[in-house]
């Protein structure tokens, strides 16, 4: 909702912010690229911020990747369905994913992501203030929450607090997007040799509990 | 083609390419295992820097408010209750009180 308000503010009209919303489907992407535009910014540009907001896609991208099945074409197609919520609802503890969960909450997600631009584009002004509303502790919250009950190792969780920072680290020096892809980084703690043999015990450990 | 209209293709079809982009380059095959325990890592890492950017950081500055109150108070939710409803009802609940105060 909050996207056709911005959008329309932005100078975009109300079919192109609902457009956008519905061919893009990124939200953090959307809004940088907007944000460009609003500050005066060429096309380049805000394109470019879209993209570097959704480089995070690529390591999350190459995680879901083993839990799809078919050709080049279809796997291209799957991947599209991957957003930061559902990919981290449908991530389960040993690396795979629970496809049709991803597809099922991504479909959720598209529906009120589009439904809500549009409500945001043509009446944005007669609802309430989302920032009064405590809307931007919504996600931040949703991920802690998948991230208490995902860290249970005690090397999830020192990858976790690398992660959180290195990004904090990077939030001021560089461009809106990078921080969470280079925090991507701190998942090579897995190639210790440690890590390896706990993967390798896991996979011998057939049926074991979650 | 207005600039509007060229930002929205332009995002459009670059966003496709990356999340298309792993996926593909990784077709079908079976993984090594030290590629699967760093794939095992990534969600922690991912998760953790998404909500230290959004409720740490304001745009490019390091920024502490009521939001980062509310998703504290809903991760301890979370740590003690296991669950992630709480979690996303306790922290915009809590946010809004602050901002109300």
């Amino acid at each position: 909702m909050s996207f056709g308000v911005v959008a329309t503010d932005a100078g975009l009209s109300e079919l192109e912010a609902i457009v956008m919303s519905a061919i893009v489907f990124a939200g953090s992407a959307q809004f940088s690229a907007v944000a460009i535009l609003a500050q005066g910014g060429g096309a380049g540009a805000a394109i470019a911020a879209a993209a570097l907001m959704n480089s995070r896609f690529l390591p999350m991208g190459v995680a879901f990747a083993p839990s799809l099945r078919g050709g080049p074409i279809k796997r291209a197609l799957q991947g599209q369905a991957v957003v930061d919520a559902s990919w981290a609802l449908a991530a389960r503890r040993d690396g795979s994913f629970d496809r049709m969960l991803l597809f099922g909450s991504s479909a959720a997600a598209y529906v009120t992501w589009v439904t809500g631009t549009t409500v945001g584009a043509v009446w944005g002004g007669a609802l309430g203030d989302p920032h009064d509303l405590g809307v931007d502790a919504l996600f931040p919250a949703f991920f802690l929450g998948l991230l208490v009950n995902e860290a249970r190792s005690g090397r999830a969780r020192g990858v976790a607090a690398a992660g959180a920072l290195i990004a904090l680290v990077l939030v001021p020096v560089a461009p809106a997007g990078v921080p969470v892809l280079v925090a991507s980084f701190a998942a090579l703690a897995g190639l210790t040799r440690g890590a390896r043999d706990a993967m390798l015990q896991r996979q011998e450990a057939e049926g074991e509990p979650r | 083609m207005s600039t509007g209209a060229t930002v929205i293709f332009g995002s459009a079809v670059i966003t496709f390419a990356i999340k298309a982009a792993g996926p593909v380059a990784l077709g079908g095959r079976e993984l090594p295992t030290w590629f699967t325990s760093v794939v095992v890592l990534l969600a922690p890492a991912l998760l953790a820097a998404l909500v230290a950017t959004q409720a740490l950081a304001d745009g490019d500055k390091l920024a502490i408010g009521a939001d980062t109150a509310g998703v504290a108070a809903g991760g301890l939710a979370a740590w003690r209750t296991g669950s992630i409803i709480a979690c996303v009802l306790i922290a915009p609940a809590v946010t809004a009180a602050l901002r109300a105060l």
